[in-house]
């Protein structure tokens, strides 16, 4: 067994029937980053709420296996599921305007989950917090841990929200388009930041987006999702230089190379799309759904 | 500065306010038929005398000059005297003011522990049998107006199983030489539990009757917003740091959902207020809307005058507390 997030054969369905994640299977190794892109309604955002314990009410996990760090999460009961993933995982969330709880101080958003779930100090958990909010270079730190959201900018509160992500040193985060809600400016900067962080605290992140540029900054490995099927696994190299599937191909060529940025940009087809829908109805069909 | 600002404009209209509800009540109690000096006098008085006590009380000068008059006296304190009751109405007025207002705190505060705790329960057990049993029980609350439920619960609680008192606001029977007519409040502070405890069994069933259409709207509207509020990517989040569902609903939820609910319960209230009137005639309970009534049939003008504008102050009393609590509540409006 390798890698610390292991996901096999999950499926999602709607409590109504339809399917929306087909028996996905995929690997974040210890440390690692791994790219899970997609276009939208994929079901990107559903592999990431399914591990961690957020699915909305009308989906369920109906079949599948999620081991975290050793542990398979579909096996423990709802509460030491919970717990599991509270001290293990974390998550930065793709709005920063809405992550925050508008009624609450900066600081306790912080400290409150290191002292009630983990048991540290207040003492300990405020000194945590400080020292966090200065390596996202958050100046004023201590002002900024008296402050309401609505008194900080987006990138801060990002910041912030990342600060807290790494607070408890979790093993596994899982990031979904943490930079879509910003300002382009800020964008690179949060995304510098976060490929800074998990590379300084060595966490694994599994890292959602649908932009194939920011994978090939970032990640080591990745996942191409399609209509709630994993379509390619690969390592980055590979898969720039030799993408096996046609939707990862399409994807590619549909991608703004960093050289040059305006050359040879293809729309995906809609023969390729036509392809990948065969495909998965194909596997529906064989899976009896 | 603009909260100077905001003070001033707040008691500028709070005044207008009043003036208003006063000019009101003085011309509509006077147009409506009735002569409250023939209705004071034994019958059989002459003409003569009852000629006298008009002019003894003013009513022989037009609804103007009575006013004017009226209001003079208000500013330096004096409401004028009660003609059924022979008494200064300021005197009459806030002696009977503590009962009405611990009864309606005291069914203010059940229907916010009634009407949370629903809201609280449904919420928690969303989607199952027990929402839909809040729902029922809201819906069936809301359906019977308040001095209805006055009289199922006297027939439950006074005479089924006769656990309450359903008359008076205390028994006769307990000596009590308290200082001031708030009660319940007085009887707190000396630790007189003997007097609490008759206290709460009297007011217990007129208090429910005012609560149980409120707590039935704080059940519907809390548990809307803390439902609506769930969906929110802060109580997610919350979720993830490994908090079960009763922490991310009191802590996390809570605290954003009430506010328009406080809005709500602020209006609410002073309709409360209002239904002390009957409520408190059906149980006999010794407070302002007890003398109103009386006030009403004896056509004791000023008598009513003093009440209405005193109900008038509590209400924009309420509404200031109210937006104070708003302010408190929500750190988004603190630094406006
Ligand atoms: N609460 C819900 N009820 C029903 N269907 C849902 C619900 N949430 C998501 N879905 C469906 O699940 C599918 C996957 O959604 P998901 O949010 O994972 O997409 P995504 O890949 O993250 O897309 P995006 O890039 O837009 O974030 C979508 O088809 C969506 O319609
Ligand atoms: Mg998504």
């Amino acid at each position: 067994m390798s890698g610390y997030l292991i996901i096999r054969n999950l499926t999602v369905r709607l409590r109504s029937g339809p399917v929306i994640l087909r028996s996905v299977s995929l690997n974040v190794a210890a440390g690692q980053v791994h790219g899970l892109v997609g276009e939208s309604g994929a079901g990107k955002s559903m592999i990431g709420k399914a591990v961690l314990g957020t699915l909305p009410r009308a989906l369920q996990i109906t079949g599948g296996e999620i081991w975290l760090d050793g542990v398979d999460l579909l096996s423990l009961s709802a509460a030491e599921r919970r717990r599991r993933i509270g001290a293990t995982a974390a998550l930065i969330p793709q709005d920063p305007l809405t992550a925050l709880n508008p009624s609450k101080r900066i600081g306790p958003q912080i400290t409150r989950r290191l002292i009630d779930i983990l048991g540290w100090t207040k003492q300990a958990a405020e000194a945590r917090a400080l020292e966090l909010l200065d390596e996202v270079q958050i100046p004023n730190a201590a002002r900024v841990m008296r402050s309401y959201p609505h008194e900080l900018s987006g990138g801060m509160r990002q910041r912030i929200l990342i600060a807290s992500a790494f607070a408890a040193e979790p093993k596994l985060i899982i990031a979904d388009e943490p930079t879509t809600a910003l300002d382009v400016t800020v964008q690179k900067q949060i995304l510098r930041l976060i490929a800074q962080m998990q590379a300084r605290h060595g966490t694994a992140l599994l890292f959602v987006t649908h932009d194939l540029g920011v994978v090939s900054k970032v990640c080591d490995t990745l996942s191409v999702l399609y209509a709630g099927k994993v379509v390619e696994e690969a390592r980055m190299q590979r898969f720039f230089m030799r993408p096996i599937h046609s939707y990862s191909r399409a994807l590619l060529s549909a991608t703004p190379s960093y050289e040059d940025p305006l050359g040879s940009l293809t729309p995906v087809s809609d023969t390729v799309i036509e392809e990948v829908e065969a495909e998965v109805r194909w596997h529906d069909a064989r899976a009896g759904t | 500065m603009t909260l100077l600002r905001n003070i001033l404009i707040r008691l500028l209209t709070t005044l207008v306010t009043l003036i208003g509800v006063a000019v009101i009540v003085f011309v509509v109690i006077r147009v409506v038929p009735g002569n409250p000096i023939a209705m004071m006098l034994p019958p059989g008085a002459t003409e003569a005398d009852i000629a006298r006590l008009q002019t003894q009380y003013g009513f022989d000068k037009s609804i103007f000059e009575q006013f004017v008059i009226w209001l003079g006296g208000v500013m330096q304190g004096d409401f004028g005297t009660s003609i059924s009751l022979r008494q200064p109405v300021a005197g009459l007025v806030l002696g009977r003011l503590p009962a009405t207002l611990e009864l309606s705190i005291f069914a203010l505060s059940i229907a916010i522990v009634i009407g949370g705790t629903m809201a609280l329960l449904g919420t928690r057990y969303r989607d199952t049998k027990t929402e839909g049993a809040v729902d029922i029980s809201a819906g069936m609350a809301l359906s019977i107006p308040d001095f209805l439920w006055g009289l199922v619960l006297i027939l439950l609680f006074g005479v089924l199983w006769p656990v309450f008192h359903i008359s008076g606001r205390i028994s006769p029977a307990l000596n009590i030489d308290f200082n001031t007519n708030f009660y319940f409040f007085e009887a707190l502070v000396r630790l007189r539990f003997d007097v609490l405890a008759d206290l709460i069994g009297h007011m217990f069933m007129p208090a429910l009757a005012l609560a149980i259409p409120l707590a039935a709207i704080i059940a519907q509207l809390l548990k809307q917003s803390l439902k609506e509020t769930m969906h929110l990517d802060y109580v997610t989040l919350a979720r993830t740091k490994g908090y079960g569902e009763n922490h991310v609903i009191t802590r996390e939820a809570l605290p954003n959902a009430i506010l328009p609910t406080l809005t709500l319960v602020g209006v609410q209230f002073t309709f409360l207020i209002g239904g002390t009137v009957i409520i408190e005639r059906l149980f006999s309970y010794e407070g302002l809307g007890n003398m109103a009534i009386d006030a009403v049939i004896n056509r004791d003008l000023p008598l009513i005058q003093g009440i209405v504008i005193l109900f008038a102050l509590l209400f924009t009393i309420v509404n200031l507390v109210v937006d104070m609590l708003y302010v408190v509540l929500n750190p988004r409006l603190r630094h406006a």
